[in-house]
């Protein structure tokens, strides 16, 4: 596989596209300890890029200097091929970059249709008084929005609680009601933030096959974290190893495997 | 039809006439409650902030003028212009944004994940600080709030027939119901109709609701955590300014005014923090509710003057027994 290249072709033969986001050299610092060393990366169009590392490797801090939730200290993020200013998370969600965290952040009041629906936030354009009273255009576009929202309802196999209040949920389907929420967004770059820690066997499958056919069907392009290698190796294209803040592999899951550095991360070497 | 049942039923429309402003300031606090988790405890003060602004721009009054007097030693207090009502309180409604704004930027935004007890304290030091700014503004002295304040300057011509109290006949019994009740009565279901309707069918509606149950997840929808506290101080200004008005046009605007927050407090206890009707039907149940007992069991038999107790003692039981209030969400919680 070439780094500079337009396309590449994954390991079960499919043709990934350009970049969309690149990491150029991120420092982040929380007072005197770096969580993030000088990391450089690259995520392309329609792929499932995947950032695996031990506990405290820096992944999550990753995703969150992607959504606007940190602001590196050194670096610069790259998307759609301009260098992006530093940003707010609510920006970064404009520029249609949606996510899920790894502790869930649903609106508990809310039921599950509600929830989906703040997902179109970012697609609501009427204006206040017209959206008041309903009227016409403001009517159209909540009608669209809803199709929007009750298709992925439908997608993620969660029809039978769409008026369920969130709290009342199981883990599991918190979890998949979060992916549905980000989804809702139709974004063009979508941010998984460990989708099936605590999961059981069960419940981490159903959670694999949804990102597979999010991936296959609207053809989103996902980031996503997880520290269970098993998962990753299968669901994705392309893989970052962090550990300790640095970057010590990047490629597919073949590569990956085969890479002493990594092996010595997950088997506990001792670090000088 | 029994002279007795029939004044009953006076003093229960007047209470619930009572309950409606009661509930508009109580409104206020809600807003604010939901969608930031601060208590506005300056929230009074912004109702009588907003009447005093109302009245010294409809009298052309010059702002600051005692400041300017004495640092310039000119002599000028008054613009010596006239503004028509309408044209005053959308002015007005520009003051309190404006307000919402500065308190944001100034204040709430530095407080930013604090404890609530801090952002509490806040608000009390905003009551203090916007009680001086509305005397350095616009002087202390008791003011009439006339929504004709002159001679054609009447929101509609012949407004003032309307506020006055009128005697219906009914049952062949004459009941005595102020008609500025009545119109605020009105305003008030419009303005709650309009609010909840804003916040069910609009996007900022939408923002707000996911602002007060979730920050982080708000975030990450695309929902500006500024913006939406803007919007939510400037709709209770707005709504502080519409129960300035109502009570002003009452009693005069004076400090007093600020005070009717503390009959917002019962209010909440029953209808609950968080929710927009519970503080309508929590108004209305005080407003009746110490009408109808100072009537039917505190004059006759405890000597009268109940109405100054009886809401704090009406929300005492609701805290023992309901404590979520009647609307109140229910906290539900996984273990």
């Amino acid at each position: 596989m070439k780094d500079n290249a337009d396309s590449y072709v994954t390991e079960d033969g499919r043709t990934i596209g350009p970049v969309v986001m690149e990491m150029k050299n991120i420092t982040l610092r929380f007072g005197g300890v770096e969580a993030i060393k000088d990391i450089s990366f690259d995520i392309r169009e329609g792929e499932i890029r995947a950032i695996i590392g031990p506990n405290g490797a820096g992944k999550s801090s990753m995703l969150n200097v992607i959504s606007g939730f940190y602001v590196p200290q050194e670096g610069q993020v790259w998307y759609q091929g301009a260098p992006r200013p530093p940003m707010k998370p609510y920006q970064v969600a404009e520029q249609g970059i949606a996510r899920t965290f790894q502790n869930i952040a649903l609106f508990e009041g809310m039921s599950v249709l509600d929830n989906v629906m703040t997902g179109r936030l970012t697609h609501m354009k009427s204006g206040m008084l017209a959206q008041t009273f309903w009227r016409g255009a403001a009517e159209r576009e909540e009608v669209a929005n809803r199709e929007v929202a009750e298709k992925i309802i439908d997608f993620l196999e969660i029809q039978a609680i769409r008026k369920t209040p969130v709290a009342r949920l199981p883990y599991g389907l918190k979890k998949r009601v979060e992916l549905a929420r980000a989804l809702a967004a139709e974004p063009s770059l979508l941010l998984l933030d460990e989708p099936m820690a605590g999961m059981n066997v069960e419940e981490k499958e159903d959670m694999s096959r949804f990102i597979l056919d999010v991936n296959d069907e609207f053809g989103t392009t996902i980031a996503l974290i997880e520290h269970d290698m098993g998962v990753v190796m299968d669901l994705s294209d392309r893989v970052v190893v962090m550990d300790y803040g640095k970057k010590i592999g990047d490629g597919t899951p073949n590569e990956v495997r085969n890479n002493q550095e990594v092996i010595d991360a997950y088997l506990g070497v001792a670090h000088d | 039809m029994n002279e007795q049942l029939a004044f009953t039923i006076e003093v229960f429309l007047n209470g619930l006439m009572a309950g409606v402003l009661y509930a508009l300031v109580a409104l206020g606090f809600v807003l604010i409650y939901k969608a930031s988790g601060i208590f506005n405890y300056a929230q009074g003060v912004m109702a009588l902030f907003a009447a005093m602004t109302l009245v010294g721009i409809q009298n052309g009054q010059v702002p600051f003028a005692h400041l300017i007097n004495a640092i310039f030693g000119t002599d000028v207090h008054k613009f010596g212009w006239h503004i028509h009502s309408f044209l005053a309180i959308i002015l007005t409604v520009f003051v309190m944004i404006a307000l919402a704004w500065a308190v944001q930027r100034f204040v709430f935004r530095h407080l930013v994940g604090q404890e609530p007890i801090i952002l509490f304290m806040a608000t009390i030091g905003l009551a203090y600080f916007l009680e001086g700014i509305a005397d350095l503004m616009w002087g202390s002295e008791l003011k009439a709030l006339n929504v004709c304040a002159a001679e054609g300057t009447c929101l509609p011509q012949g407004m003032n027939m309307w506020l006055e109290g009128t005697t219906y006949e009914a049952f062949g019994y004459g009941f005595f119901i102020d008609n500025l009740d009545i119109v605020a009565s009105i305003i008030a279901v419009l303005l709650v109709g309009g609010l909840v309707m804003f916040a069910q069918y609009t996007k900022q509606g939408r923002a707000m609701r996911a602002v007060a149950d979730d920050h982080q997840a708000a975030l990450s929808v695309g929902v500006s955590l500024n913006f939406i506290w803007i919007l939510v101080w400037s709709l209770a200004g707005f709504v502080a300014l519409v129960a300035g008005i109502m009570w002003g046009a009452k009693s005069g605007v004076q400090f007093s005014l600020s005070l009717i927050a503390l009959k917002a407090l019962p209010v909440l206890m029953l209808g609950g923090f968080t929710s927009i009707p519970g503080a309508i039907v929590g108004g209305l149940i005080i407003g009746v509710g110490e009408k109808l007992f100072e009537f039917l069991i505190g004059a006759p038999f405890l000597g009268g003057a109940t109405e100054n107790w009886f809401a704090y003692m009406l929300a005492l039981l609701f805290l023992v027994f309901r404590p979520q209030g009647l609307f109140g969400e229910k906290i539900i919680e996984r273990v």
